[in-house]
């Protein structure tokens, strides 16, 4: 079973390097494409992290980034900032902090009330954004410079640069896929894996569940945050669009395209959706038509996404209810049911 | 701010709460005894305003507009229920969630398509147009006691229904323990489909009823969606009697908000809940 579990590692390690040497083939509207992508994968690699091999089902994630996002706009604009490491950091932070007091109410809860908290919540931020003055209003802000990271007199990183900017998000893009795979093959990953198939046995062997979900919920919390930041910084542009649950269901959407519970699916759906975004919005005006119609595929035939054949080493058939029953997330179901 | 003002305040509050019943009871009925989380039910609440909208102005009669958008409604709802929500049964949450979602995506822009993405209103009928004066300065618009009127009696003919009859007794026993209710026999599918005709019916109906004083536009659905899952989750997932109470206070603490704390009227909601869930992390008649 070797080279199964080499699989997800090498697509990943092969589509790190497609990445890498995109730009010296694609035009430019490409690679701002690209970068969108690779933002767009941090994010859900750790939403990933909750749905997959947590079993938390989050609809709230956006809420974590577009903390982050407003407040490097915040601190760009109001204050003056340039400073890449401070600002990320205060980002992060706010990021956290978020993820922090959202998880410490939400994982009290199990099943459909965890999602349900989770969207609550998330909108409550949508709405602090949205109706607090000082955030810019329903319009958004444009940001009025970007970070930079500069010693002494020498700019190392210049983010307002495109290729720069492309490069450090591939740079973030592998980090965050290396620490996420440390983290969840480290013991504590083990218990959130635990955690997923079955709760009650994690508990009953001695491991204080909720402390792992609220670590897992603020470590995904921070990336998220990172993802955040990145995309405040691509788009030059911040608005409470950004922060809505239709945001995080889109985010979620991605994890489940691609395949949960594998780290590098949430990149390959990152990349699916969003070049069919970019290709039926072409087409048409009423795209969100044809997403809502894929989406709805997505759930009917694909349910283990694009890279489920290479993770479980077979392919399912989503119809057959008697089959579908056998999936951990189903058994688990059984098993607790919505207790 | 005088007792007149928060009078009307007061009425404003209950009516509100009314109306988040009727979409949040059949939210909960939904979940209780389908096991679905329906996200796509406050896309039910705006094709109703469309329709009443719609129907309206084609008829030029409210009451037209009512009996023949909430049929039209239900059969859209269980044409839905037939074709989709049945793979869904048996899946996790997970993917009823994103069903859905794709649910709201293409009902909003099927909406887009019909009818455009402007704002509209929708004329109170002349039979209720009026008002009654409290002071020299302040009075309180007829229709609006009126949607709290029908939504009383529809909450009472629901809660007579689910206490009183047969399908009523189906339906608790289906709430407390589904598979049971499959064990014995009864037919479940048909249970399900009259659950979720019901919920969508309501829905509908509540969009329509409110589209004379709220806007019919684009956003409703999910605006109503989202509160309803607060009051859902406040008031115990499956629970009636949750719904009813968990409305009234969303209602009242949302008007108040809105005079007390005009700056951050949007999150007082959400931060009631979150105190509540604090306090009682599966609402206040959880399993009731």
């Amino acid at each position: 079973m070797q080279h199964q579990k080499l699989a997800l590692p090498f697509l990943f390690a092969a589509l790190a390097v497609g990445i890498a040497l995109f730009p010296l083939v694609g035009d430019t509207f490409y690679i701002r494409l690209v970068a969108k992508i690779v933002v767009l994968g941090i994010l859900a690699m750790s939403l990933d992290l909750l749905v997959g091999y947590t079993g938390l089902i989050s609809l709230g994630h956006a809420a974590f980034s577009g903390a982050a996002g407003y407040v490097a706009a915040a601190l760009i604009n109001k204050a003056g900032w340039t400073d890449l490491p401070t600002l990320l950091l205060a980002s992060l932070a706010a990021a956290g902090v978020v993820a922090l007091v959202i998880g410490w109410i939400s994982v009290r809860t199990a099943g459909i009330y965890f999602i349900m908290i989770t969207l609550a919540l998330g909108q409550m931020v949508f709405f602090f954004f949205h109706d607090v003055a000082f955030w810019g209003g329903a319009d958004g802000v444009n940001l009025d410079s970007k970070p930079a990271l500069a010693v002494g007199e020498a700019t190392l990183l210049d983010l307002s640069d495109r290729m720069v900017f492309y490069y450090t998000a591939l740079g973030c893009l592998v980090v965050v896929y290396l620490l996420l795979t440390m983290v969840l093959n480290a013991p504590f990953g083990q218990v959130l894996r635990g955690i997923r198939i079955n709760e009650a046995r994690t508990k009953a062997l001695g491991h204080d569940v909720q402390r792992y979900k609220l670590a897992a919920f603020v470590i995904a919390g921070l990336i998220a945050g990172l993802a955040g930041f990145l995309e405040v910084v691509r788009g030059g542009f911040i608005s409470p669009a950004h922060v809505n649950w239709h945001e995080s269901a889109m985010v979620l959407i991605v994890v489940i395209l691609g395949g949960m519970g594998t780290l590098v699916g949430p990149v390959v759906g990152a990349f699916a959706l969003v070049l069919l975004e970019d290709y039926v919005a072409d087409l048409t005006d009423h795209w969100k038509l044809v997403i809502g119609l894929f989406v709805i595929g997505v759930v009917l035939f694909l349910p283990d996404g694009l890279v489920g054949p290479l993770k479980s080493g077979k392919c399912r058939l989503p119809l057959f209810r008697q089959r579908a029953k056998d999936t951990p997330h189903a058994r688990k179901q059984e098993s607790v049911g919505d207790a | 701010m005088d007792a007149a003002y928060y009078l009307i305040q007061i009425l404003n509050g209950v009516q509100y709460g009314f109306l988040l019943f009727l979409v949040a009871s059949g939210l909960t009925l939904i979940f209780g005894i389908m096991g679905i989380v329906n996200l796509a039910h406050g896309a039910f609440y705006m094709v109703g305003a469309y329709l009443a909208f719609w129907l309206e102005s084609v008829t030029g009669s409210f009451l037209l507009a009512l009996l023949i958008g909430v049929p039209v409604s239900v059969a859209l709802g269980l044409a839905i229920e037939r074709y989709g929500f049945t793979h869904l049964y048996r899946r996790d949450h997970l993917y009823q969630v994103l069903f859905t979602f794709g649910l709201i995506l293409v009902l909003g822009e099927v909406r887009a398509i019909l009818w455009g993405n402007d704002v509209h209103g929708v004329n109170v009928p002349s039979a209720l147009a009026g008002s009654i004066p409290l002071t020299e300065t302040q009075s309180y618009p007829i229709y609006r006691l009126f949607i709290s009127l029908a939504c009383l009696a529809t909450a009472a003919g629901l809660v007579g229904l689910i206490r009183y009859t047969k399908l009523g007794m189906m339906i608790r026993a289906g709430a407390s323990n589904r598979e049971m209710v499959q064990v014995l026999g009864l037919d479940v599918n048909r249970l399900f489909m009259v659950v979720f005709g019901m919920g969508v019916g309501l829905a509908a109906f509540a969009g329509m009823i409110a589209s004379p004083v709220n806007s019919v536009h684009p956003g409703m659905g999910d605006h109503i969606l989202i509160i309803s899952f607060v009051v859902v989750v406040i008031g115990g997932v499956g629970s009636i009697k949750g719904a009813f109470w968990g409305a009234m206070l969303i209602g009242l603490a949302d008007t108040f908000g809105a005079v007390f704390l005009p700056e951050a009227a949007g999150v007082v909601v959400y931060a009631l809940m979150a105190l509540v869930l604090v306090w009682r992390p599966r609402g206040l008649f959880a399993g009731g």
